[in-house]
Protein backbone atom coordinates (compact mmCIF):
# COMPACT_ATOMS: atom_id res chain seq x y z
CA UNK A 1 0.00 0.00 0.00
CA UNK A 2 2.56 2.25 0.81
CA UNK A 3 4.55 1.65 -1.93
CA UNK A 4 1.93 2.49 -4.09
CA UNK A 5 0.96 5.91 -2.36
CA UNK A 6 5.00 7.11 -2.80
CA UNK A 7 4.33 6.24 -6.58
CA UNK A 8 1.27 8.15 -7.37
CA UNK A 9 2.98 10.94 -4.89
CA UNK A 10 5.92 10.99 -7.07
CA UNK A 11 4.06 10.72 -10.13
CA UNK A 12 1.99 13.92 -8.66
CA UNK A 13 4.77 15.82 -8.26
CA UNK A 14 5.99 14.54 -11.96
CA UNK A 15 3.01 16.12 -13.30
CA UNK A 16 3.40 19.46 -11.71
CA UNK A 17 6.94 20.05 -13.20
CA UNK A 18 6.16 19.20 -15.98
CA UNK A 19 3.15 22.12 -15.86
CA UNK A 20 5.49 24.33 -14.66
CA UNK A 21 8.04 24.31 -17.15
CA UNK A 22 4.64 24.59 -20.13
CA UNK A 23 3.65 27.54 -18.02
CA UNK A 24 7.31 28.64 -18.55
CA UNK A 25 7.53 28.35 -22.05
CA UNK A 26 4.46 30.13 -22.51
CA UNK A 27 5.50 33.32 -20.50
CA UNK A 28 8.78 33.28 -22.88
CA UNK A 29 5.92 32.91 -25.89
CA UNK A 30 3.21 35.20 -24.73
CA UNK A 31 5.33 37.55 -22.73
CA UNK A 32 6.66 40.05 -25.76
CA UNK A 33 3.22 40.53 -27.14
CA UNK A 34 1.92 41.08 -23.26
CA UNK A 35 4.75 43.64 -22.99
CA UNK A 36 3.68 45.66 -26.61
CA UNK A 37 0.05 45.74 -25.24
CA UNK A 38 1.68 47.68 -22.35
CA UNK A 39 4.24 49.96 -24.62
CA UNK A 40 1.84 50.99 -26.83
CA UNK A 41 -0.55 51.84 -23.97
CA UNK A 42 2.28 54.55 -22.39
CA UNK A 43 2.22 57.94 -22.35
CA UNK A 44 4.59 59.51 -24.42
CA UNK A 45 6.48 61.47 -21.20
CA UNK A 46 6.19 57.71 -19.08
CA UNK A 47 8.10 55.77 -21.47
CA UNK A 48 11.53 55.75 -20.06
CA UNK A 49 10.38 55.77 -16.54
CA UNK A 50 7.95 53.45 -14.37
CA UNK A 51 7.82 50.24 -16.12
CA UNK A 52 4.43 48.87 -15.03
CA UNK A 53 2.62 51.21 -13.11
CA UNK A 54 1.33 53.92 -15.65
CA UNK A 55 -1.31 56.16 -16.77
CA UNK A 56 -2.82 54.36 -19.94
CA UNK A 57 -3.50 56.22 -23.09
CA UNK A 58 -4.96 55.28 -26.77
CA UNK A 59 -2.87 58.15 -27.57
CA UNK A 60 -0.30 56.26 -29.39
CA UNK A 61 -2.75 54.35 -31.46
CA UNK A 62 -4.09 57.77 -32.37
CA UNK A 63 -1.17 59.07 -33.76
CA UNK A 64 -0.31 55.29 -35.84
CA UNK A 65 -3.98 55.41 -37.16
CA UNK A 66 -3.82 59.32 -37.50
CA UNK A 67 -1.09 59.57 -39.65
CA UNK A 68 0.55 62.44 -37.53
CA UNK A 69 3.86 60.60 -38.05
CA UNK A 70 3.70 61.42 -41.81
CA UNK A 71 3.56 57.90 -41.72
CA UNK A 72 0.06 56.79 -43.53
CA UNK A 73 -0.36 53.45 -41.72
CA UNK A 74 -4.06 52.98 -42.53
CA UNK A 75 -3.19 53.10 -46.24
CA UNK A 76 -0.33 50.67 -45.58
CA UNK A 77 -2.31 48.24 -44.01
CA UNK A 78 -5.31 48.59 -46.79
CA UNK A 79 -2.49 47.84 -49.11
CA UNK A 80 -1.82 44.78 -47.09
CA UNK A 81 -5.16 43.42 -47.00
CA UNK A 82 -5.40 44.70 -51.33
CA UNK A 83 -2.44 42.58 -51.76
CA UNK A 84 -2.95 39.81 -49.51
CA UNK A 85 -6.41 38.92 -51.04
CA UNK A 86 -5.57 39.49 -54.33
CA UNK A 87 -1.95 36.96 -54.40
CA UNK A 88 -4.79 34.23 -52.78
CA UNK A 89 -7.60 34.50 -55.31
CA UNK A 90 -5.11 34.30 -58.39
CA UNK A 91 -3.06 31.35 -56.56
CA UNK A 92 -6.68 29.72 -55.81
CA UNK A 93 -7.52 30.26 -59.05
CA UNK A 94 -4.62 28.19 -61.12
CA UNK A 95 -3.42 26.51 -58.02
CA UNK A 96 -6.75 24.53 -57.80
CA UNK A 97 -6.85 22.76 -60.74
CA UNK A 98 -2.84 22.16 -60.26
CA UNK A 99 -3.72 20.32 -57.32
CA UNK A 100 -6.73 18.37 -58.66
CA UNK A 101 -4.68 17.39 -61.45
CA UNK A 102 -1.78 16.14 -59.87
CA UNK A 103 -3.36 14.49 -56.84
CA UNK A 104 -5.77 12.48 -60.10
CA UNK A 105 -3.41 11.75 -62.39
CA UNK A 106 -0.01 10.29 -62.69
CA UNK A 107 1.36 12.11 -65.65
CA UNK A 108 4.79 12.24 -66.72
CA UNK A 109 6.67 14.64 -65.04
CA UNK A 110 4.49 14.96 -62.75
CA UNK A 111 6.51 14.84 -59.68
CA UNK A 112 8.67 16.48 -61.13
CA UNK A 113 6.68 19.39 -61.87
CA UNK A 114 5.61 19.29 -58.49
CA UNK A 115 8.80 19.23 -57.42
CA UNK A 116 9.61 22.62 -59.18
CA UNK A 117 6.92 24.39 -57.83
CA UNK A 118 8.19 23.39 -53.98
CA UNK A 119 11.66 24.34 -55.10
CA UNK A 120 10.72 27.64 -54.70
CA UNK A 121 9.91 27.86 -51.46
CA UNK A 122 13.94 27.35 -50.83
CA UNK A 123 15.00 29.67 -53.22
CA UNK A 124 16.41 33.17 -51.27
CA UNK A 125 13.92 35.14 -51.93
CA UNK A 126 16.66 38.11 -52.99
CA UNK A 127 17.43 36.07 -55.86
CA UNK A 128 14.37 36.62 -57.84
CA UNK A 129 13.73 39.69 -56.24
CA UNK A 130 16.93 41.71 -57.29
CA UNK A 131 16.57 41.05 -61.11
CA UNK A 132 12.83 41.61 -60.43
CA UNK A 133 13.60 45.05 -59.29
CA UNK A 134 15.21 46.21 -62.04
CA UNK A 135 12.82 44.44 -64.60
CA UNK A 136 9.61 45.85 -62.48
CA UNK A 137 11.61 49.64 -62.91
CA UNK A 138 11.31 49.23 -66.51
CA UNK A 139 7.75 47.33 -67.00
CA UNK A 140 5.94 49.92 -64.77
CA UNK A 141 5.48 47.62 -61.97
CA UNK A 142 7.43 48.66 -59.04
CA UNK A 143 5.38 49.97 -56.45
CA UNK A 144 2.36 48.92 -57.41
CA UNK A 145 -0.66 46.06 -56.27
CA UNK A 146 -0.57 44.27 -59.66
CA UNK A 147 3.53 43.41 -59.27
CA UNK A 148 2.83 42.71 -55.81
CA UNK A 149 0.22 40.11 -56.34
CA UNK A 150 2.41 38.74 -58.89
CA UNK A 151 5.93 38.19 -56.88
CA UNK A 152 3.48 36.84 -53.64
CA UNK A 153 2.77 33.89 -55.39
CA UNK A 154 6.05 32.81 -54.67
CA UNK A 155 4.90 32.38 -51.12
CA UNK A 156 1.03 31.42 -51.64
CA UNK A 157 1.00 29.55 -55.08
CA UNK A 158 3.29 26.48 -53.15
CA UNK A 159 1.72 26.52 -50.03
CA UNK A 160 -1.76 26.19 -51.91
CA UNK A 161 -0.95 23.58 -54.49
CA UNK A 162 1.11 21.29 -51.79
CA UNK A 163 -1.78 21.60 -49.15
CA UNK A 164 -4.72 20.70 -51.91
CA UNK A 165 -2.99 18.30 -53.19
CA UNK A 166 -3.13 15.80 -50.22
CA UNK A 167 -6.64 17.18 -49.42
CA UNK A 168 -7.59 16.16 -53.41
CA UNK A 169 -5.62 12.80 -52.89
CA UNK A 170 -7.59 11.71 -49.79
CA UNK A 171 -10.96 12.00 -51.98
CA UNK A 172 -11.69 8.81 -53.41
CA UNK A 173 -12.26 9.07 -56.87
CA UNK A 174 -15.14 6.59 -56.68
CA UNK A 175 -17.26 9.93 -55.65
CA UNK A 176 -16.41 11.57 -59.34
CA UNK A 177 -16.64 8.31 -61.37
CA UNK A 178 -20.24 8.10 -60.32
CA UNK A 179 -20.92 11.32 -60.75
CA UNK A 180 -19.42 10.61 -64.30
CA UNK A 181 -21.48 8.33 -64.73
CA UNK A 182 -24.88 10.12 -63.43
CA UNK A 183 -23.93 12.11 -66.96
CA UNK A 184 -21.63 14.73 -65.63
CA UNK A 185 -18.94 16.44 -67.62
CA UNK A 186 -15.37 15.71 -65.82
CA UNK A 187 -15.44 19.88 -64.85
CA UNK A 188 -18.58 19.75 -63.73
CA UNK A 189 -17.59 16.57 -61.23
CA UNK A 190 -14.91 18.54 -60.22
CA UNK A 191 -16.54 21.70 -59.24
CA UNK A 192 -20.12 19.87 -58.18
CA UNK A 193 -18.60 16.96 -56.49
CA UNK A 194 -15.02 17.18 -55.35
CA UNK A 195 -14.25 21.08 -54.60
CA UNK A 196 -17.42 21.03 -52.30
CA UNK A 197 -15.86 18.30 -50.69
CA UNK A 198 -12.78 19.82 -49.46
CA UNK A 199 -13.98 23.13 -48.72
CA UNK A 200 -12.89 22.93 -45.40
CA UNK A 201 -9.33 22.61 -46.33
CA UNK A 202 -9.32 25.56 -49.50
CA UNK A 203 -10.53 27.63 -46.30
CA UNK A 204 -8.24 26.72 -44.22
CA UNK A 205 -5.58 26.80 -46.50
CA UNK A 206 -6.34 30.20 -48.06
CA UNK A 207 -6.03 31.85 -44.29
CA UNK A 208 -2.44 30.41 -44.24
CA UNK A 209 -1.78 31.78 -47.30
CA UNK A 210 -3.08 34.86 -46.65
CA UNK A 211 -1.32 34.85 -43.04
CA UNK A 212 2.07 34.64 -44.97
CA UNK A 213 1.39 36.63 -47.35
CA UNK A 214 0.37 39.28 -45.00
CA UNK A 215 3.61 38.54 -43.53
CA UNK A 216 5.85 39.14 -45.73
CA UNK A 217 8.82 41.57 -45.61
CA UNK A 218 11.56 41.09 -47.84
CA UNK A 219 8.81 41.59 -51.12
CA UNK A 220 7.14 44.96 -50.09
CA UNK A 221 10.63 46.06 -48.61
CA UNK A 222 12.32 45.93 -52.34
CA UNK A 223 9.29 45.95 -54.60
CA UNK A 224 7.57 49.07 -53.10
CA UNK A 225 8.32 52.52 -52.15
CA UNK A 226 5.11 54.22 -50.89
CA UNK A 227 2.00 53.36 -53.23
CA UNK A 228 1.87 49.69 -52.92
CA UNK A 229 3.90 49.34 -49.28
CA UNK A 230 2.33 47.12 -46.73
CA UNK A 231 2.34 47.09 -42.38
CA UNK A 232 5.21 45.03 -42.63
CA UNK A 233 7.55 47.43 -44.30
CA UNK A 234 5.54 50.77 -42.84
CA UNK A 235 5.92 49.37 -38.74
CA UNK A 236 9.44 49.38 -39.54
CA UNK A 237 9.55 52.85 -40.45
CA UNK A 238 8.18 53.63 -36.74
CA UNK A 239 11.49 53.32 -35.21
CA UNK A 240 13.38 55.28 -37.65
CA UNK A 241 13.69 59.17 -36.41
CA UNK A 242 16.04 61.01 -34.14
CA UNK A 243 13.68 60.63 -31.21
CA UNK A 244 12.34 56.87 -31.28
CA UNK A 245 9.10 56.67 -30.06
CA UNK A 246 8.65 53.62 -28.43
CA UNK A 247 5.10 53.24 -27.82
CA UNK A 248 4.18 54.12 -31.19
CA UNK A 249 6.37 51.65 -32.28
CA UNK A 250 4.62 49.11 -30.66
CA UNK A 251 1.16 50.29 -31.62
CA UNK A 252 2.09 49.91 -35.12
CA UNK A 253 3.38 46.31 -34.54
CA UNK A 254 0.07 45.41 -32.72
CA UNK A 255 -2.12 46.85 -35.18
CA UNK A 256 -0.16 45.12 -37.88
CA UNK A 257 -0.48 41.89 -35.90
CA UNK A 258 -4.09 41.74 -35.54
CA UNK A 259 -5.31 40.28 -38.53
CA UNK A 260 -3.17 36.81 -38.68
CA UNK A 261 -3.51 36.41 -34.62
CA UNK A 262 -7.64 36.89 -34.77
CA UNK A 263 -7.07 34.83 -38.27
CA UNK A 264 -5.37 32.32 -35.84
CA UNK A 265 -7.41 31.88 -32.87
CA UNK A 266 -10.31 31.51 -34.84
CA UNK A 267 -9.05 28.47 -36.99
CA UNK A 268 -6.27 27.67 -34.66
CA UNK A 269 -7.12 23.80 -35.41
CA UNK A 270 -7.04 23.86 -38.90
CA UNK A 271 -4.26 26.18 -39.42
CA UNK A 272 -2.35 23.48 -37.04
CA UNK A 273 -3.54 20.44 -39.14
CA UNK A 274 -2.70 22.53 -42.65
CA UNK A 275 0.76 23.50 -41.71
CA UNK A 276 1.77 19.94 -40.63
CA UNK A 277 0.24 18.59 -43.44
CA UNK A 278 1.91 20.94 -45.40
CA UNK A 279 5.20 19.94 -43.64
CA UNK A 280 4.81 16.34 -43.39
CA UNK A 281 3.46 15.34 -47.04
CA UNK A 282 6.07 17.08 -48.96
CA UNK B 1 -10.08 11.21 -77.82
CA UNK B 2 -7.34 10.17 -76.13
CA UNK B 3 -4.95 12.48 -76.81
CA UNK B 4 -7.46 15.01 -74.79
CA UNK B 5 -7.84 13.22 -72.12
CA UNK B 6 -3.67 12.63 -71.58
CA UNK B 7 -3.37 16.20 -72.01
CA UNK B 8 -6.10 17.16 -69.73
CA UNK B 9 -3.64 17.17 -66.51
CA UNK B 10 -0.94 19.31 -68.78
CA UNK B 11 -4.30 21.68 -69.09
CA UNK B 12 -5.09 22.00 -65.73
CA UNK B 13 -1.12 22.55 -64.60
CA UNK B 14 -0.23 25.56 -67.29
CA UNK B 15 -1.72 28.41 -65.23
CA UNK B 16 0.01 27.27 -62.41
CA UNK B 17 2.79 26.50 -64.30
CA UNK B 18 3.27 30.17 -66.23
CA UNK B 19 2.60 31.87 -63.10
CA UNK B 20 5.54 30.21 -62.19
CA UNK B 21 7.55 31.07 -65.34
CA UNK B 22 7.10 34.45 -63.87
CA UNK B 23 9.14 33.80 -61.28
CA UNK B 24 11.51 31.71 -63.07
CA UNK B 25 12.36 34.41 -65.80
CA UNK B 26 13.74 36.85 -63.70
CA UNK B 27 15.67 33.72 -62.09
CA UNK B 28 17.51 33.16 -65.34
CA UNK B 29 17.52 37.19 -65.93
CA UNK B 30 19.56 37.24 -62.55
CA UNK B 31 21.70 34.40 -63.61
CA UNK B 32 22.64 35.66 -66.80
CA UNK B 33 23.02 38.81 -65.16
CA UNK B 34 25.76 37.60 -62.89
CA UNK B 35 27.83 36.56 -65.56
CA UNK B 36 28.36 40.58 -66.57
CA UNK B 37 29.23 43.72 -64.47
CA UNK B 38 25.78 45.68 -64.37
CA UNK B 39 25.31 48.10 -61.47
CA UNK B 40 23.73 51.10 -61.27
CA UNK B 41 27.18 53.14 -62.28
CA UNK B 42 27.66 51.45 -65.49
CA UNK B 43 24.50 50.81 -67.12
CA UNK B 44 26.14 49.45 -70.30
CA UNK B 45 27.79 46.53 -68.68
CA UNK B 46 30.39 44.44 -70.11
CA UNK B 47 30.77 40.73 -69.93
CA UNK B 48 33.09 39.86 -67.48
CA UNK B 49 32.13 35.77 -67.66
CA UNK B 50 32.33 34.62 -64.14
CA UNK B 51 34.27 37.27 -62.50
CA UNK B 52 31.51 38.36 -59.70
CA UNK B 53 31.93 34.69 -58.71
CA UNK B 54 35.65 34.70 -58.42
CA UNK B 55 36.02 38.09 -56.33
CA UNK B 56 32.76 36.58 -54.17
CA UNK B 57 34.92 33.65 -53.47
CA UNK B 58 38.02 35.36 -52.79
CA UNK B 59 36.48 38.31 -50.70
CA UNK B 60 37.13 37.99 -46.78
CA UNK B 61 33.62 39.37 -46.41
CA UNK B 62 31.89 36.22 -48.36
CA UNK B 63 33.68 33.75 -45.75
CA UNK B 64 32.39 35.90 -43.13
CA UNK B 65 29.25 36.07 -44.15
CA UNK B 66 28.63 32.28 -44.78
CA UNK B 67 30.55 31.40 -41.59
CA UNK B 68 27.95 33.96 -39.64
CA UNK B 69 24.99 32.29 -41.44
CA UNK B 70 26.06 28.69 -40.75
CA UNK B 71 26.35 29.56 -36.82
CA UNK B 72 22.85 31.34 -36.84
CA UNK B 73 21.25 28.28 -39.05
CA UNK B 74 22.88 25.64 -36.60
CA UNK B 75 22.08 27.72 -33.55
CA UNK B 76 18.31 28.89 -34.49
CA UNK B 77 17.56 25.03 -35.89
CA UNK B 78 19.38 23.26 -32.87
CA UNK B 79 17.82 25.33 -29.84
CA UNK B 80 14.46 25.22 -31.94
CA UNK B 81 14.37 21.46 -32.10
CA UNK B 82 15.24 20.54 -28.73
CA UNK B 83 13.26 23.20 -27.21
CA UNK B 84 10.07 21.98 -29.63
CA UNK B 85 10.10 18.50 -28.95
CA UNK B 86 10.85 19.66 -25.45
CA UNK B 87 7.31 21.44 -25.64
CA UNK B 88 5.32 18.54 -27.83
CA UNK B 89 6.46 15.86 -25.26
CA UNK B 90 4.36 18.44 -22.04
CA UNK B 91 1.95 19.04 -24.18
CA UNK B 92 1.61 15.42 -24.86
CA UNK B 93 0.44 14.77 -21.55
CA UNK B 94 -2.40 16.28 -21.93
CA UNK B 95 -3.14 18.02 -18.90
CA UNK B 96 -5.71 20.38 -17.91
CA UNK B 97 -2.85 23.39 -18.03
CA UNK B 98 -1.45 21.52 -21.32
CA UNK B 99 -5.21 21.65 -23.41
CA UNK B 100 -5.32 25.06 -22.20
CA UNK B 101 -2.10 26.55 -23.46
CA UNK B 102 -1.88 24.56 -26.82
CA UNK B 103 -4.77 26.26 -27.89
CA UNK B 104 -2.31 29.30 -28.30
CA UNK B 105 1.28 27.87 -29.22
CA UNK B 106 0.25 29.45 -32.78
CA UNK B 107 0.43 32.33 -31.84
CA UNK B 108 4.16 33.82 -32.58
CA UNK B 109 4.22 32.03 -35.33
CA UNK B 110 1.39 34.13 -36.95
CA UNK B 111 3.22 37.18 -36.05
CA UNK B 112 5.94 38.68 -39.06
CA UNK B 113 9.52 37.97 -38.52
CA UNK B 114 10.08 41.19 -39.06
CA UNK B 115 7.53 42.48 -36.51
CA UNK B 116 9.14 39.82 -33.61
CA UNK B 117 12.62 41.31 -34.56
CA UNK B 118 10.97 45.00 -33.70
CA UNK B 119 9.28 43.89 -30.72
CA UNK B 120 12.53 42.25 -29.32
CA UNK B 121 14.42 45.33 -30.48
CA UNK B 122 11.93 47.64 -27.77
CA UNK B 123 12.48 44.64 -25.11
CA UNK B 124 16.34 44.45 -25.91
CA UNK B 125 17.11 48.11 -25.10
CA UNK B 126 19.98 48.14 -23.08
CA UNK B 127 18.90 51.57 -20.88
CA UNK B 128 15.01 51.50 -21.30
CA UNK B 129 13.93 47.91 -22.55
CA UNK B 130 12.28 45.64 -19.99
CA UNK B 131 14.85 42.74 -20.60
CA UNK B 132 17.42 44.55 -18.49
CA UNK B 133 15.04 46.20 -15.88
CA UNK B 134 13.82 42.46 -14.98
CA UNK B 135 17.24 40.98 -15.16
CA UNK B 136 18.31 44.25 -12.95
CA UNK B 137 17.92 42.32 -9.47
CA UNK B 138 19.82 40.29 -10.52
CA UNK B 139 22.86 42.48 -11.16
CA UNK B 140 22.77 42.21 -14.84
CA UNK B 141 20.62 45.39 -15.53
CA UNK B 142 23.25 46.78 -18.23
CA UNK B 143 23.97 44.33 -21.00
CA UNK B 144 24.41 45.54 -23.99
CA UNK B 145 22.20 43.19 -26.22
CA UNK B 146 22.32 44.29 -29.70
CA UNK B 147 25.75 46.45 -29.45
CA UNK B 148 28.29 43.58 -29.19
CA UNK B 149 28.97 41.03 -31.36
CA UNK B 150 28.01 37.89 -29.62
CA UNK B 151 24.56 39.48 -28.22
CA UNK B 152 23.71 40.68 -31.38
CA UNK B 153 24.32 36.87 -32.84
CA UNK B 154 22.57 35.56 -29.97
CA UNK B 155 19.64 38.32 -29.82
CA UNK B 156 18.86 37.29 -33.58
CA UNK B 157 18.90 33.56 -32.88
CA UNK B 158 16.75 34.45 -30.22
CA UNK B 159 14.40 36.04 -31.96
CA UNK B 160 14.16 33.29 -34.56
CA UNK B 161 13.71 30.44 -31.59
CA UNK B 162 10.83 32.87 -29.97
CA UNK B 163 9.09 32.40 -33.38
CA UNK B 164 9.62 29.35 -34.59
CA UNK B 165 9.97 26.96 -31.76
CA UNK B 166 5.62 26.34 -32.11
CA UNK B 167 6.81 25.38 -35.93
CA UNK B 168 8.56 22.65 -34.38
CA UNK B 169 6.17 21.80 -31.55
CA UNK B 170 3.53 21.55 -33.98
CA UNK B 171 5.07 19.00 -36.16
CA UNK B 172 6.15 17.12 -33.01
CA UNK B 173 3.14 17.24 -31.46
CA UNK B 174 1.68 15.90 -35.22
CA UNK B 175 3.96 12.99 -34.97
CA UNK B 176 3.61 11.88 -31.36
CA UNK B 177 -0.24 11.86 -31.90
CA UNK B 178 0.22 9.55 -35.32
CA UNK B 179 2.66 6.78 -33.32
CA UNK B 180 1.29 3.32 -32.97
CA UNK B 181 -0.21 2.41 -29.72
CA UNK B 182 1.07 -1.28 -29.90
CA UNK B 183 4.78 -1.14 -29.45
CA UNK B 184 3.85 1.02 -26.13
CA UNK B 185 1.50 -1.19 -24.67
CA UNK B 186 4.10 -4.22 -25.15
CA UNK B 187 6.65 -2.09 -23.28
CA UNK B 188 4.25 -1.02 -20.73
CA UNK B 189 3.29 -4.92 -20.26
CA UNK B 190 7.11 -5.68 -19.55
CA UNK B 191 7.46 -2.79 -17.52
CA UNK B 192 9.60 -0.45 -19.59
CA UNK B 193 10.55 2.49 -17.79
CA UNK B 194 9.69 6.11 -18.66
CA UNK B 195 13.48 6.82 -20.01
CA UNK B 196 13.44 3.53 -21.64
CA UNK B 197 10.41 3.92 -23.85
CA UNK B 198 11.28 7.32 -24.53
CA UNK B 199 15.12 6.12 -26.02
CA UNK B 200 13.83 2.92 -27.61
CA UNK B 201 10.15 3.75 -28.84
CA UNK B 202 9.14 7.00 -29.00
CA UNK B 203 12.62 8.93 -30.17
CA UNK B 204 13.39 7.01 -33.29
CA UNK B 205 9.63 6.75 -34.39
CA UNK B 206 9.26 10.51 -33.95
CA UNK B 207 12.48 10.99 -35.58
CA UNK B 208 11.20 11.37 -39.26
CA UNK B 209 8.32 14.08 -38.04
CA UNK B 210 11.00 15.91 -35.95
CA UNK B 211 14.08 15.90 -38.81
CA UNK B 212 10.88 17.37 -41.59
CA UNK B 213 10.95 20.23 -39.12
CA UNK B 214 14.42 20.51 -39.21
CA UNK B 215 14.97 20.50 -42.54
CA UNK B 216 12.57 23.27 -42.86
CA UNK B 217 14.07 25.01 -40.08
CA UNK B 218 17.88 24.78 -41.04
CA UNK B 219 16.86 25.65 -44.85
CA UNK B 220 14.46 28.77 -43.88
CA UNK B 221 17.69 29.85 -41.54
CA UNK B 222 20.29 29.58 -44.40
CA UNK B 223 18.41 32.14 -46.00
CA UNK B 224 17.52 34.58 -42.76
CA UNK B 225 16.80 38.42 -43.86
CA UNK B 226 13.94 39.51 -42.17
CA UNK B 227 15.08 39.06 -38.57
CA UNK B 228 18.31 40.20 -38.91
CA UNK B 229 17.46 43.63 -41.21
CA UNK B 230 14.97 44.83 -38.40
CA UNK B 231 17.17 43.78 -35.10
CA UNK B 232 20.48 44.79 -35.87
CA UNK B 233 20.99 45.17 -40.11
CA UNK B 234 24.25 42.81 -40.21
CA UNK B 235 25.83 44.79 -37.15
CA UNK B 236 27.95 45.71 -34.78
CA UNK B 237 30.40 45.87 -37.60
CA UNK B 238 29.87 42.93 -39.89
CA UNK B 239 28.85 40.71 -37.18
CA UNK B 240 25.17 39.64 -38.26
CA UNK B 241 25.82 39.97 -41.59
CA UNK B 242 24.53 36.61 -43.45
CA UNK B 243 24.63 36.01 -46.77
CA UNK B 244 21.23 37.60 -47.56
CA UNK B 245 21.75 40.97 -45.85
CA UNK B 246 25.00 40.97 -47.68
CA UNK B 247 23.61 40.59 -51.17
CA UNK B 248 20.91 43.44 -50.22
CA UNK B 249 23.85 45.54 -49.27
CA UNK B 250 25.48 44.78 -52.35
CA UNK B 251 22.64 45.12 -54.69
CA UNK B 252 20.07 47.42 -53.01
CA UNK B 253 22.29 49.03 -51.00
CA UNK B 254 25.37 50.12 -53.35
CA UNK B 255 23.33 49.26 -56.41
CA UNK B 256 25.86 46.85 -57.44
CA UNK B 257 22.97 44.67 -59.23
CA UNK B 258 25.28 41.53 -60.48
CA UNK B 259 27.89 41.21 -58.06
CA UNK B 260 24.69 41.04 -55.66
CA UNK B 261 22.76 38.33 -57.18
CA UNK B 262 26.37 36.00 -57.38
CA UNK B 263 25.57 36.07 -53.89
CA UNK B 264 22.17 34.92 -53.86
CA UNK B 265 22.85 32.12 -56.07
CA UNK B 266 25.81 30.98 -54.12
CA UNK B 267 23.36 30.84 -51.30
CA UNK B 268 20.66 28.76 -53.46
CA UNK B 269 23.16 26.30 -54.43
CA UNK B 270 24.23 26.02 -50.76
CA UNK B 271 20.61 25.59 -49.78
CA UNK B 272 20.02 23.06 -52.88
CA UNK B 273 22.97 21.04 -51.57
CA UNK B 274 21.98 20.74 -48.04
CA UNK B 275 18.30 19.86 -48.99
CA UNK B 276 19.43 17.04 -51.17
CA UNK B 277 21.33 15.59 -48.15
CA UNK B 278 19.12 16.05 -45.52
CA UNK B 279 16.05 14.93 -47.49
CA UNK B 280 18.28 11.44 -48.29
CA UNK B 281 18.81 11.27 -44.83
CA UNK B 282 15.41 11.65 -44.25
CA UNK B 283 14.84 8.12 -46.39
CA UNK B 284 17.00 6.33 -44.17
CA UNK B 285 15.70 7.35 -40.46
CA UNK B 286 11.94 7.10 -42.28
CA UNK B 287 12.69 3.26 -42.91
CA UNK B 288 14.50 3.03 -39.80
CA UNK B 289 11.23 4.33 -37.69
CA UNK B 290 9.16 1.85 -39.72
CA UNK B 291 11.26 -0.64 -38.38
CA UNK B 292 10.63 -0.01 -35.04
CA UNK B 293 6.86 0.78 -35.33
CA UNK B 294 6.67 -2.83 -36.90
CA UNK B 295 8.82 -4.69 -33.78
Amino acid sequence: MKRTDQVTRQKRLLGWAADAALILYFVFALFPIAWMVILSLKPTNQLFSTYFSFSPTLDGYRTVLGDSEGIPFVRFFVNSLVVSVGAVVLSLLVGLPAAYASARWRFKGSENLMFTLLSFRFAPELTVIIPLFVLYQKLGLFDTYVGMVWVLQLVTLPLIVWIMRSYFADLTPELEQAALLDGYTRKQAFVRVALPLVKPGVAAVSLLAFIFAWNNFVFPLILTSNEAQTVTVGALSFLGGDRPKYNLTAAAALVSVVPPLLLALTIQRYLVRGLSFGAVKS
Amino acid sequence: MGWRLALRPYVLIVPALLLTCGILYPFGLGLYYTLFDFSASKPQPDMVRFENYETVFTQEAFWNSAWVTVLYAVGAAAVETVLGVAVALLLHRSSMVGRVLEKILILPLMIAPVIAAIIWKLMLQPSVGVINYLLRPFGLGGVQWTDTPTGALLSSIAVDVWVYTPFVAILALAGLRSLPASPFEAAAVDGAGWWYTFRRLTLPMLWPYVLVAVIFRFMDSLKVFDIIYALTEGGPGDSTVVLQIRAYLEAIRFQRYSFGISYTIVLWAVVYLAAMVLVKHLGKIQRKAAEVAAK
